[in-house]
């Protein structure tokens, strides 16, 4: 034997192997591709590959009128589609410099806060099904089909409702809508304590999200993470509570944050996020005020259909709102909100022409996911697919 | 606040700040190109101002106009709740240097704004395409980047390649 294999034998070389990961694996909520570099089963690089979603909405949006973006918002984030359209629209409406009528705000209000509770429905039976609790799942779906009965009952869709408009909404809402809400009031709050009771205190779930993928809040805001994974370290940062959009400075709630900035911290501030919300609706629903649910400005919003029928004005009005659209100031307006996964904003730049010479959406996944590296470099492989689970990413809107 | 934001911008930088505008409230300051690092630091660092959240990087594409490109930085203070946009104009093929020093989360926005707008960014420490494919040709968001379609499959041309409508 010479002297180099004996110099291999004593001293093995390590070398590193590449796993692909997605874009095709169930766990990546889609299509997201995590290139892994491994030392045996600890994560030495993480490199997140994006882009398969890819549709150009950002691009389309340049060619549509104000009015006809709208149904392009739903299908970004299209778990949380009522998130979209208003963070669209009050960026237009500062353009414009107008406001929704007030019963139009409560309803807003009362719409994307069970846009929120649907949304980490979604979330917590997918992440749970990942790290192995099938059943969780399961009763998530259920009680978000409840959900989706009430978005059906005021727009006529289950998922991308398109029923925000530029000044309110697209019609008054159904008298059954108040009694549907309340229905879900009451049965809600026993369902969360069902998920916590599968999950709370059980050992496996303990044991795969505690001290997993912590992140510190000084990092998260170097990195621009927002939202329940930023809330999870500790920092109170809620920008309905900052900077109040759409009369939510009205409402009572608390923010729900962690302390250590881990999966599990991430989940449990998640479940009190679901709770404060259904005390939002409540206070909404009870002080619905009475009043129009549009705001009738000549010019931007559509006249009522009665009058379309019996009037030639308003019949022309109507004409030229669908086929040129109105043309807003030139100037540029940055308006976001807090959309279930963190701050959801739009960047629209107007030429005073009826089509937007851009807009730019700041997708809130999008920037937790690149934080994915920093949570999961010089972890345990098992562990990305818990860590991926817990940012609650929708790659329609990172990828738009 | 706003006041005081371009105060303290005009003593340190007076040079550098080209024009400031105001729209619905909002606070836009177009600052020199080459002043752009120095100036985000600063609006980072300074405990009044405090901007330590970067909210969103952008590109604008003015197609007629010289310099070409707006390159748009939406900043926000996670501490004292205020905002503010800087913007930078740059021109067909001109570089700019990168703030990922300033801000880590400048890393995936300057990526975009590049396959995007092929707005290269100097300092950044991995410059590829991030939404687009790497072989992809031009850059989406240009505005001399035609929006195409393919041709619609009826019986009569069911058996060519669908032709690309630009």
């Amino acid at each position: 034997m010479d002297i180099e294999t004996l110099k291999k034998i004593e001293k093995p070389e390590t070398e590193t192997m590449i796993l692909n990961m997605g874009p095709q694996h169930p766990s990546t909520h889609g299509v997201l591709r995590v290139i892994l570099e491994l030392d045996g089963e600890t994560v030495v690089k993480a490199t997140p590959d994006i882009g398969y979603l890819h549709t150009g909405i950002e691009k389309t949006m340049e060619s549509k009128t104000y009015h006809q973006v709208i149904p392009l918002t739903d299908r970004m984030d299209y778990v949380a589609s009522l998130s979209n359209n208003l963070a669209y629209l009050l960026a237009v409406e500062k353009l414009l410099d107008i406001q929704a009528p007030p019963k139009a705000q409560f309803v807003r209000v009362i719409l994307t806060e069970l846009t929120r509770i649907a949304s980490h429905l979604v979330w917590i039976g997918t992440h749970a099904h990942d790290i192995g609790a099938m059943s969780v799942l399961l009763y998530a779906f259920r009680e978000r089909e409840k959900l989706l009965d009430i978005f059906e009952l005021v727009s006529g869709q289950r998922m991308m409702t398109s029923y925000f408009r530029i000044g309110g909404l697209a019609k008054d809402i159904p008298d059954e809508f108040d009694s549907k809400v309340r229905e879900v009031l009451k049965t809600f709050p026993d369902k969360i304590n069902d998920y916590e009771n599968l999950l709370t205190k059980n050992r496996i779930w303990l044991n795969r999200t505690v001290g997993v993928g912590t992140i510190s809040a000084k990092d998260a805001i170097d990195l621009g993470v927002s939202g329940p994974v930023l809330r999870a370290c500790g920092f109170g940062w809620d920008i309905r509570k900052s900077n109040p959009y759409s009369g939510y400075d009205e409402f009572a709630f608390d923010i729900p944050t962690g302390k250590k900035g881990d999966v599990y911290d991430r989940y449990l501030v998640r479940l009190e996020e679901m709770r404060q919300s259904l005390g939002i609706v409540k206070q909404a629903l009870d002080g619905i005020p009475e009043g129009d649910f549009v705001e009738r400005i000549p010019g931007v919003v559509l006249p009522p259909k009665e009058e379309v029928l019996s009037n030639i004005e308003a019949l022309i009005f109507q004409f030229k709102l669908v086929v040129e659209g109105f043309c807003p100031p030139k100037g540029e307006v940055y308006h976001s909100i807090e959309s279930p996964k963190g701050e959801l904003g739009y960047y629209i730049v107007s030429d005073g022409t009826n089509k937007p010479y851009r807009v730019k959406v700041r997708p809130p996944c999008f920037v937790n996911l690149s934080a994915l590296p920093k949570m999961i470099e010089g972890r345990l492989l098992a562990d990305v697919v818990a860590v991926i689970g817990s940012i609650d990413i929708v790659l329609g809107e990172i990828d738009r | 606040m706003k006041d005081i934001i371009l105060k303290k911008l005009k003593e340190k930088f007076t040079k550098s700040i080209l024009e400031v505008e105001e729209f619905r409230d909002e606070l836009t300051i177009i600052v020199r190109k080459k002043d752009i690092v120095p100036i985000c630091q600063f609006l980072r660092d300074d405990p009044e101002l405090c901007f330590n959240f970067l909210s969103d990087l952008c590109g604008v594409d003015w197609l007629e106009r010289k310099p070409r490109f707006d390159l748009v930085y939406n900043l926000y203070s996670v501490p004292k709740n205020h905002r503010v946009r800087l913007k930078v104009r740059v021109g067909d093929g001109e570089n700019v240097s990168s703030v990922t020093s300033v801000w880590s989360a400048a890393n995936w926005h300057e990526r975009e704004v590049f396959d995007m707008f092929g707005i290269k960014f100097e300092g950044h420490p991995d410059l590829r395409r991030i939404l687009m494919s790497e072989d992809w040709e031009g850059h989406p968001l240009r505005k001399d980047f035609p929006l195409t379609r393919e041709e619609v499959m009826f019986s009569h041309n069911k058996d060519r390649p669908p032709r690309i409508v630009k």
